[in-house]
């Protein structure tokens, strides 16, 4: 960790250092995910991503329509996607605002699916940081095990590393046990580089996870994006030893899209990050196609929209 | 968690191999007078099909034919015509571009995802691309009335069958020319599938011939006192022998030859996307790409990280059926080609070079070479300085800008180099001293019909693709 308190230090130091990392070339990134998306992922093979993919859905409802019956209802799903079989796996979590993290805690109680909240001002991240940390503490209190944050991308576009290095560091200790995730928000960063320098600067700053988005502002999840967090990932764990995980969120829709997601981890960070503690999916309708393909798999027939759970 | 890719084999069904196949000559096909040979699948060895060898009588009776032609139908055609036909062939290979693939892979043993997502593709862009042209000669910057020049003899290698096929044919017919071409003794068949497509395409007999066999056919053809203009690619020692046969005679003579890129990593370079760069650069095609980035020229202060990631990326390489859509690198097209990259890659080791292979399972059956790559490479070595055309990369390293160009240009070579760098003044000022027909930045082995591809050097003399491939078929 010697990395992290030296880079740490000043603004200047941590400019240098993110400033340093190594250019990322959009039109070769663009290549290589477009290469991986022709990769072929058929049965035995097909099967096994679907399971694996429904297991790390963080099943999403970020609405100011919200009610407690809703948040209910979606609590039962992520816990039992598929009522009719038995053998297929609960999501990883409900991600929902604080204010319905009482109800999703009721309802999630026993069965393993972490609760995860999103916090500090979501999804603007333009709130005091006494507001953000605040925000950070309740949820937890309430029973929230994953915050969710946003960066402050204003800061970060302003080239004022070390105040975000700073509110993360703040938030993170604020969340005490909790698994923090850091938003990044790519689709308002727009370059590949500041992708890059933001992922860096976010697990310098102590992210258990790095996000690509709220889902409020497009363009969200994308591949290149995810292949320079993934790469970031990796190279972190390199020179530091500590693992980070990584979440797309936003516009993940299809079960096709899922699996190029997989296959991207596959030959990004290797097979370590296959796992629902190091790669997840911010994600509300896929889950439903997951099941879909799931079961046309297991069935050899594809039913119709009506044999799964609308939330 | 490990996640294993199930097999994705493409079906075979679609194309239709005959047992045997006879030669293509005045819009028929018609046996061969020499003895026939037997094309196998190189990941295999399984026999493909027998193929007719065409003797001196079969390739009078081809140039005859392209010359009959020439005079009565495809010459005195108008170029607006001529553009319909080859825009008609461009859509049929669009069509069958599955059966192309399959074919192709089947024959050559690449990746069927090279062979359906970059062979393919490329070919029909390049008959659509110079289609284009044929109704506007007059404007090419080639006089106000430029002339075909007759007959042409082409004689094409094994290594990227039908887009060589494409590259000869598409620009030559467009000029008003006829063509005798003789594909590769290894990989024949995408050519006589062609012949069908011409067929198809009710191109008028005699406008394309297609003769099979092996070196000697090819010598006979490039020699036959009746063809005008001769184009060949394929070795530099081959290349030499048809300069030297053609000398002094009137035929326009056009050579693509050997390479030894340098693909040149500077140390601002954006990295992975340089390694992906560099794979994409010496493993493409198992390396059997005439213009492949087979010398690394590393700046000293990233060589060691960077060698790490490209030894990661390596280990990730999917070695195996060509016909299986997630196969990478596939098979080595002959046993001959495998013994040369065998031999030159011990010859490497015993001049004190440090080996390293990814670690793949090879098939049993077939022609296999695992991607490998040395390093402690210096100039002196022979895996620096000679075309081994298979996926084998040598690693040098250098420590200024100068040194770099300076490497990269002692070679007796020119026919493709690659620069990686963000910076834009750097890509610049480097690639005005490269001597090297294509100089890609940040990208490596990209084509497109639109860009003139050829060498500086011993690797050729003449362009192909752009406007500037028409004028080796032209007049003026």
């Amino acid at each position: 960790m010697t990395l992290t308190v030296e880079v740490a230090r000043s603004q200047g130091a941590l400019r240098t250092f993110l400033h340093g990392l190594p250019g990322v070339d959009q039109v070769g990134a663009e290549q290589r995910v477009a290469m991986l998306g022709t990769r072929s992922i058929k049965t035995t093979a097909k099967a096994q991503a679907l399971d694996l993919a429904i297991r790390m859905v963080d099943l999403t409802t970020l609405e100011g329509s919200d009610t407690p019956g809703k948040v209910r209802a979606l609590c039962a799903k992520a816990v039992r996607p598929d009522p009719a079989d038995p053998d297929c796996p609960s999501a990883a979590a409900i991600c929902v605002y604080p204010a319905m993290i009482p109800v999703a805690f009721e309802a999630l109680r026993g069965s393993g699916v972490h609760l995860a909240s999103v916090a500090t001002a979501f999804p603007s991240g333009q709130a005091p940081l006494s507001v953000k940390l605040a925000d950070t503490r309740a949820a937890v209190a309430a029973g929230a095990d994953e915050i969710d944050m946003v960066i402050s991308r204003g800061a970060f576009l302003a080239g004022r590393y070390a105040d975000v290095h700073d509110e993360i560091t703040a938030v993170k200790e604020a969340c005490g046990d909790a698994h923090l995730k850091v938003i990044l928000e790519t689709g308002e960063l727009a370059t590949l580089d500041n992708v890059r320098r933001a992922s860096w600067l976010a697990m310098l700053a102590g992210a258990d996870f790095i996000k690509t988005s709220t889902g409020k502002v497009q363009p969200a999840a994308t591949l290149p994006v995810t292949l320079v967090m993934l790469e970031a990932v990796r190279d972190f764990r390199a020179q530091t030893g500590r693992i980070i995980g990584v979440k797309p969120a936003g516009g993940i829709r299809t079960a096709k899209d899922a699996i190029k997601y997989l296959v991207l981890v596959n030959e990004t960070t290797g097979p370590d990050w296959l796992d629902p503690d190091r790669f997840r999916f911010g994600a509300s309708t896929l889950l439903n196609d997951l099941l879909m393909q799931r079961t046309k798999l297991t069935t050899g027939r594809y039913s119709g929209p009506d044999y799964f759970t609308l939330d | 968690m490990d996640f294993q890719y199930a097999p994705a084999p493409e079906s075979r069904s679609i194309v239709d191999i005959r047992s045997s196949y006879g030669l293509f000559i005045n819009g028929e096909f018609v046996d061969g007078k020499g003895e026939s040979f037997k094309s196998i699948n190189p990941a295999d060895e399984e026999l493909l099909a027998d193929i007719a060898t065409a003797n001196a009588e079969d390739l009078d009776a081809a140039v005859l034919a392209a010359r009959r032609a020439f005079d009565t139908t495809w010459g005195p055609m108008p170029g607006r015509d001529r553009a319909k036909y080859l825009f008609r062939i461009a859509r049929i290979i669009q069509e069958r571009g599955r059966e192309l693939a399959v074919l192709e892979s089947l024959d050559n043993g690449k990746p069927i995802r090279e062979s359906r997502d970059v062979d393919i593709p490329l070919v029909a862009a390049h008959f659509f691309y110079y289609a284009g042209w044929a109704d506007k000669l007059p404007h090419a910057g080639f006089g106000p009335d430029p002339r075909p020049l007759g007959v042409a003899a082409q004689v094409i290698p094994w290594n990227f069958p039908l887009l060589m096929l494409a590259w000869k044919i598409a620009p030559a017919l467009a000029a008003g020319n006829t063509v005798v071409l003789k594909p590769a003794e290894t990989t024949p068949l995408t050519a006589l599938l062609f012949a069908e497509i011409c067929q198809q395409a009710d191109l008028p007999p005699g406008v394309v011939n297609i003769v099979t066999g092996a070196g000697e056919t090819g010598r006979q053809l490039v020699e036959h006192p009746g063809v005008d203009k001769v184009a060949f690619t394929g070795s530099t020692e081959v290349g030499r022998a048809i300069a030297r046969a053609v000398a002094g005679t009137a035929k326009k003579l056009s050579l693509e030859l050997g390479g030894k890129a340098a693909n040149i990593v500077f140390d601002d370079a954006p990295l992975d996307q340089a390694v992906e760069g560099v794979v994409n650069g010496i493993f493409f095609n198992q390396g059997h790409v005439c213009c492949a980035g087979s010398r690394l020229l590393l700046q000293e202060s990233v060589a060691e990280e960077f060698l790490e990631s490209l030894r990661r990326r390596m280990a990730q390489l999917r070695v195996g059926d060509p016909l299986d859509k997630n196969t990478d690198v596939g098979a080595i097209n002959s046993a001959a080609q495998l013994a040369r990259i065998r031999e030159l890659s011990q010859i490497g080791q015993d001049e004190g070079a440090e080996r390293w292979s990814a670690p793949c399972v090879l098939p049993e059956r077939g022609f296999w070479f695992a991607p490998t790559i040395f390093t402690g490479v210096t100039q002196a070595h022979r895996i620096a300085r000679e075309e081994i055309f298979g996926p084998v990369l040598s690693v040098l390293t250098f420590r200024t800008p100068d040194e770099a160009v300076e490497k990269a240009n002692n070679t007796p070579y020119g026919l493709s180099a690659g620069v990686w760098t963000e910076k834009g003044s750097r890509i610049l000022s480097i690639a005005d001293k490269l001597r090297a027909g294509v100089v890609w930045a940040n990208t490596f082995n990209k084509f497109d019909p639109t860009s003139p591809f050829g060498g500086y050097k011993e690797s050729g003399y003449g362009r192909e693709g752009g406007r500037h491939g028409l004028e080796a078929y032209l007049e003026h």
